[in-house]
């Protein structure tokens, strides 16, 4: 079960996050790692990388939703705590068969807040994301960036102290994806510790603190956003940052 | 066809008539079938979201005894707990036998596995939806069969009917352990049975008539209660 909410103890931070040697494999073929990455406490890391690099298998990894096949990734504090600090944010939206408002309350009611706090708050976070008209329609019926900020509330809600999102403005317009982004940096600037994965080159100028750069399932590049896009170190990087076809 | 004709006119003058023994008749049948479908569904459902979210070794083992329980023939079923609720049976001592709990026993045995495994296969398909999710979220067993549960319900309604349609139209086991005793155990279907024995086929076919006529009542008003088949549902 996921940890109370409204119990406000002295906690301790989970973050850094220690990925030492972590490996992830399917039926003994290796599709990432080794890693040997450490994300900080502040700040907002994109990941990146072309298709097939092992964006998503990295996430995963970290959010303990990929199983660790060698390696470790190790929190601050014991991973069963850690589960219930962090949120995740799927590329292709999962919606839940629900309204708006209870798709919005569901983290808080697994807290063990009650149903009329939960649907309070979730109200609150509706209108703050531009779903406050849509509080009573059904959640798959929305569109691809409401259902996208849906997703986004609904991992923001519980004040997560990780967010980890998988492309989460694929197939958006600039409209949605400006939106979208918005909420991230408040959620960045209210302590929540982000961890992105993104195609979009403008995307990742205007919101990196600093890059992960994945090629063939392997941490290929990390470091300073600045740094990375003004001087790559890789071929590799310096090809993808240029909007050339890395294969 | 004659006596298909007077079924029909039977029927009609059963219902219309207010007959007091059909009435009754129709009242036993639908309290045991729905007591019968209240408490499998308590077990089934549950029982079928629990194998979906969790793995043990002898999961798919389980899944198939469970599927191959859903043909579990209703007269051995009538037989076994006839034994168990004899006066020389283990349960003999509660004096179930030949009355409507006993046939209420025998329907959750029959019903309890059809449920079971449809509801396994509905949120078998919602689980792969919701999986990242709810694991995501961090909710536990219980959290997450409850979520599944309750996104499922509509869907869940179909195993729930599909329990209900097998219960009011089953003759087996409710004959053998309830007795077809008169103003006591006599349901539509053991009533059917008797007149039919008794040569008796118009009134016969007039009970069964009805016993459609209920079966599709009871489904229609669920479905409208429940709100399925509608634009803003799933």
């Amino acid at each position: 079960m996921v940890g109370s909410l409204d119990s406000h103890p002295p906690q301790a931070s989970i973050l850094p996050l220690r990925l030492t040697g972590a490996c992830a494999r399917v039926r003994g073929k290796p599709l990432v790692g080794p890693v040997d990455l450490t994300i900080g406490a502040e700040g907002l890391t994109i990941v990146m990388g072309p298709n097939g690099s092992g964006k998503t298998t990295l996430l995963r990894m970290m959010h303990g939703l990929q199983r660790v096949a060698e390696g470790e990734v190790c929190w601050n504090i014991p991973k069963r705590q850690a589960l219930g600090r962090q949120a995740y944010v799927f590329q292709t939206p999962i919606m839940m068969r629900r309204r708006v408002m209870d798709s919005i309350a569901f983290p808080l009611i697994l807290r063990g807040m009650g149903k009329m706090r939960a649907r309070a708050r979730a109200s609150e976070w509706a209108q703050k994301i531009g779903l406050g008209d849509a509080l009573s329609r059904p959640a798959p019926f929305l569109s691809g960036g409401e259902k996208q900020k849906l997703s986004l509330a609904r991992a923001l809600i519980f004040k997560p102290d990780i967010l980890f999102l998988d492309e989460p403005c694929a197939n958006l317009d600039g409209r949605a994806t400006r939106e979208i982004e918005a909420i991230l940096l408040e959620a960045k600037a209210g302590g929540t510790r982000l961890v992105m994965a993104t195609h979009d080159m403008g995307q990742a100028r205007r919101l990196a603190s600093d890059v992960v750069f994945m090629y063939g399932g392997k941490v290929h590049e990390k470091g300073p956003a600045e740094g990375f896009f003004k001087g790559p170190e890789t071929r590799e990087a310096a090809m993808f940052i240029k909007g050339e076809i890395v294969e | 066809m004659n006596e298909l004709a007077q079924g029909l006119l039977d029927a009609w003058k059963l219902i219309f008539t207010l007959d007091r023994d059909l009435l009754e008749i129709v009242g036993l049948s639908l309290r045991v079938t729905l007591t019968a479908v209240a408490i499998a569904s308590l077990i089934g459902l549950p029982l079928g979201a629990w194998l979906v979210v969790n793995r043990f070794r002898y999961r798919r083992a389980t899944i198939a005894v469970l599927n191959a329980l859903m043909g579990l023939p209703p007269v051995v079923v009538g037989l076994v707990v006839y034994l168990l609720l004899s006066r020389s049976g283990p349960f003999g001592v509660f004096g179930l036998l030949f009355t409507p709990a006993a046939m209420i026993i025998a329907q959750v045995i029959i019903i309890t596995p059809m449920i079971a495994s449809i509801s396994h296969q509905v949120i078998r398909d919602l689980w792969a939806d919701y999986h990242d999710l709810l694991l995501s979220l961090n909710a536990s067993r219980w959290q997450r069969i409850k979520a599944l549960l309750w996104d499922g319900r509509r869907a869940l309604l179909t195993a729930m009917l599909a329990g209900f349609g097998r219960g009011i139209g089953e003759v087996g086991a409710i004959m053998i352990v309830g007795g077809n005793i008169d103003h006591n155990t006599r349901v539509l279907t053991t009533a059917i049975s008797l007149e039919t024995g008794k040569g008796n086929f118009a009134f016969a076919i007039g009970l069964g008539l009805v016993l459609i006529a209920l079966a599709v009542s009871v489904n229609l008003i669920i479905h409208s209660l429940s709100k399925t088949e509608r634009a803003s549902n799933w």
